[in-house]
Formats: structure tokens, sequence, C-alpha cells
């Protein structure tokens, strides 16, 4: 049977792993340092998690240089699939990451501005390798995609949107819920399932995991195919292994 | 040396990684060109079969690989480097012709009941053999990670070496003779995978059978 997948995202700013509190707040002086990007891979590694998803919040040439050496250096030592976003734009972009040692990439902004990127991405690297990451917010019964980090708004339906998304080719989505992220008071159920309901690939949940509870019910109800955190994981409060026996006891299918 | 099919494949950096990692001293091959001095050879692959195909002609290398296969060295296929062992795929607008080592076709998941295809994550593979050298040491039921919407469906069942279950059982794993192929990953399959790519190296290291 196919595992749920437990994902650790490491937020990369300068070659270091960070965390900010909430959507938009990165650069406003929210930073906490957690520590070496390739040291915090190498430990989720050995808890077992599933995959790593490192993500650029400078989203800058520069970040992205460094981006492209820490994916190295971990490619180096953790044999599982890594992922990379964040101001990844064009289909050099993509090859760059890829070639590093990424196994997909994740879009976000880019993919909103033109939609096209999703299709040639997967065109040129194959579905497998697009992950398209829509940040959304509740808006009365709806939930609207927002761009660039949670500050802009688009009009868009997040559930037309990660259709779309699937129908350009993107092979997984990551659905952040902003009002969830950085509370700590769960994942957006309804929204999470209504998307999971509406593709045919899989979803990933982020935003808001508190609690092992948490990810339990994103999976169960929220129909998710996989659970992506980050303080939870950095700050020690839960080990992977934590979060794998807890859902295990739930009977939701992990990789033990 | 194990050399390693350069065609341009997503995974190849990976598969070269691993394949150091567990101590095998690879050697990309961007040509046939003395690929029969290898002791065995990994084809890699991600993506479509028709590209995987069309890439290997291109550059000399799918008449190359079917040589090195017949020459009884250890043979390694990944993902679409396992179905292109197969005689054909029926992905969309497929007409490519396979290298035919194995009789059945690559057939897509049904997709039915809310199954997701892509299949993408950990699932477990079945040992349908129980002495294949690949799986030496790697228990039943054990998780490797899977990135494909496509399978091959081989004619002959006496080949498949393990199996997996999503929506349908299918050959996650064949072994006949000097030739190995997985449709999963096991460059990304940590602990596992690492297993199977030294059992690989092992086999390679062994003289070759009647010397």
């Amino acid at each position: 049977m196919l595992a749920k997948r437990v994902i650790p995202c490491l937020d990369v700013h300068d070659g270091q792993v960070t965390r900010g509190v909430q959507f938009g707040r990165a650069e406003s002086g929210g930073l906490r340092n957690v520590g070496d990007p390739v040291d915090l891979a190498v430990r989720y590694d050995e808890q077992g998690a599933d995959e790593l998803v490192f993500f650029d919040i400078t989203a800058s040439a520069h970040g992205r240089a460094s981006m492209v050496d820490v994916i190295q250096r971990v490619a180096e030592k953790c044999f599982m699939p890594l992922t990379v976003g964040g101001g990844i734009r064009t289909l050099e972009d993509m090859q760059t990451m890829l070639k590093a040692g990424a196994d997909k990439v994740s879009i976000n902004s880019a993919a909103l501005v033109s939609p096209e990127l999703i299709q040639a991405g997967a065109e040129k690297f194959g579905s497998q390798c697009i992950v398209v990451s829509i940040d959304a917010k509740r808006s009365g019964d709806r939930w609207e995609v927002f761009s660039h980090g949670g500050r802009r708004t688009t009009g868009l339906d997040a559930v037309e949107w990660a259709r779309e998304a699937v129908s350009r080719g993107a092979g997984e989505i990551v659905l952040n819920s902003i009002d969830a992220d950085g509370t700590k008071a769960g994942y957006d159920l309804e929204i999470t399932r209504r998307i999971s309901e509406s593709v045919s690939v899989p979803v990933v949940a982020s935003g808001g995991a508190g609690s092992l509870e948490h990810m339990a019910e994103v999976l169960l109800e929220g129909k998710a195919d996989a659970v992506l955190a980050a303080s939870i994981f950095h700050f020690g409060e839960h080990t992977v292994a934590d979060v794998k026996r807890f859902l295990a006891a739930q009977q939701i299918a992990v990789r033990l | 040396m194990i050399a390693l099919i350069d065609y341009g494949a997503g995974n190849l950096h990976s598969v070269e990684k691993a394949l150091r990692f567990v101590g095998a001293d690879v050697r990309r091959f961007v040509s046939g060109d003395g690929l029969e001095e290898a002791d065995a050879a990994v084809l890699p692959g991600v993506g479509a079969f028709d590209d995987c195909i069309h890439a290997l002609n291109r550059q000399a290398l799918l008449e190359a690989t079917a040589r090195f296969i017949r020459s009884g060295k250890p043979f390694l296929g990944i993902c679409v480097g396992y179905q292109a062992l197969f005689e054909r795929s029926e992905e969309f607008n497929s007409c490519a012709a396979g290298l035919g080592v194995f009789r059945g076709s690559v057939v897509r998941f049904s997709g039915k009941d809310g199954l997701k295809v892509p299949q993408i994550g950990w699932n477990q593979i079945e040992m349908a053999k129980t002495d294949c050298p690949l799986f030496r040491g790697v228990p039943d039921k054990s998780y490797v990670y899977f990135v494909h919407s496509f399978h091959p469906q081989p004619e002959d069942d006496s080949i498949v070496a393990t199996r997996t279950e999503y929506g349908e059982r299918f050959a996650s794993a064949v072994w006949h003779e000097n030739v190995y192929a997985t449709q999963f990953h096991p460059e990304k399959s940590q602990r596992v995978g690492l297993q199977i790519l030294r059992n690989f190296i092992n086999l390679a290291e062994q003289p070759p059978a009647g010397s």
C-alpha cells in the first residue's frame, strides 16, 4: 500500500535554515535561525523523513546560487526525494536545480504569472518533476489564491487553479493555507479535502501543524497524500519518527 | 567499472551519486563507444518512454545497450530504463519500439476509484522470488520510492522479481539471467535502495559465469 508521506520543509535564507512566524513576516525581522541545511537534512534522513522540501525564501539570484550549493551537498548524503522551491521562474532555473540533485521543483508565483511554465516544465522534465504550490486564503465560502509569498491576491479560486495546474501538467500540488500557517492550530482541512477530491495527482498539505493529531486529521479528513511541516520538527517538539509512530497507531499507512 | 548510460535522463546524477556512495567506480557513456569494456551497466530514466528510446537512438546507445545486455554482463534498468526493456508503450502517441528484451507492453495505471496517477511516494515490494541477488538482505515488504504513471506488463510471469499493490498488483521489478530492472528508484529509496545498488555492484565484481 502506498504510504502517506511526512515531509520536513526547510526554509533557506542565505544558506541557513530559518523559520518566519507567518506569511509575509519573513523579511520583517520575524526570522529565527534554525541551523545548517545539510545537518538538518541528514538528521531528518536518519529520522525516516520520506522527502525533503527546500524553500529559498530570499528568491534572489544570490539565494539561488547558495541553494544550488545546499542541494548539491544534501544530494551527496541523503538518498531520498528532494524538492526545491522559491524563486523558480524559468526552465533554466528548473534545470539548474534538477542538475544540482533536486528531483522536483516547486513553482508558485511564476506559474500564476505564466501558466505555460507548468506545461513547458512538464514537457521538458516530465510531470513528476513539476510541483505547483498554492497559497490559499479563505474568503467567505471560497478560497482565494495569493501570490508573492501571500502578499498579493490573484482573485483566482484555489480549487479551480489546482485543477488548471494539473490539466497543464503539474504532477503534485502543495497546498499552503495562509490562514493556518504559523498558527499551530491545525491544517485547513476543508480546502485540503476539496482540492484533493478535485485533482488526480497527490496533494501535500502545508501550514498549521501544531500537533501530531493535526497531521493525522489532514491525512484522514483532509484526504491529503502527504503532510509538510517545519517548526514542529525544527524546534525539536517532535521527530519525524514520532509523527510516523503516531500515524501508524491511527491505522494510517506510513513507512516505518 | 560500471557504465552509466547517459542520454540525459533526469535522474542520472542521483543514480551516479548513489552508486558512488556505495563504492562503485562509475563512468558515464554518452555514446556506445567502449561500453563493452564495462563490467556492468545501468540505464537510468524518468519521464516518457519515447523520449528515452529516441534519445538512446540519437546517441547510438540503443544498439550498444542491446549488445551489452546480450553480452551476459549485469545490467540494471531503473524506471523508464526498466520500461525501455519491453517491446512497446501505450503512452499517449507512443510509436517507438523498445529494446524488446522482454515481451509485453508498458501500460498506464487505471486511475479508477480515485486512484492518484502518477503514483508518487513510498510503496512496498513483495518478493516474488526468494533467490534474486538484487534483493539480497532486503526484507519482504520493504518500502521503496516510486514516481510513475506507467508500468510494464511482462507477458512472462516468471521474470517478475517483486510485485507492488497500487489499485492493481504490478511487476515492480524483474530479473532474468543478467538483466535486473526496477520500476522504483533505488537511488531515492534510502537504506533499502542503497542495499539494492550495493547488491548490483557486487554482481559486477563477480567473475562472469563460465570463466
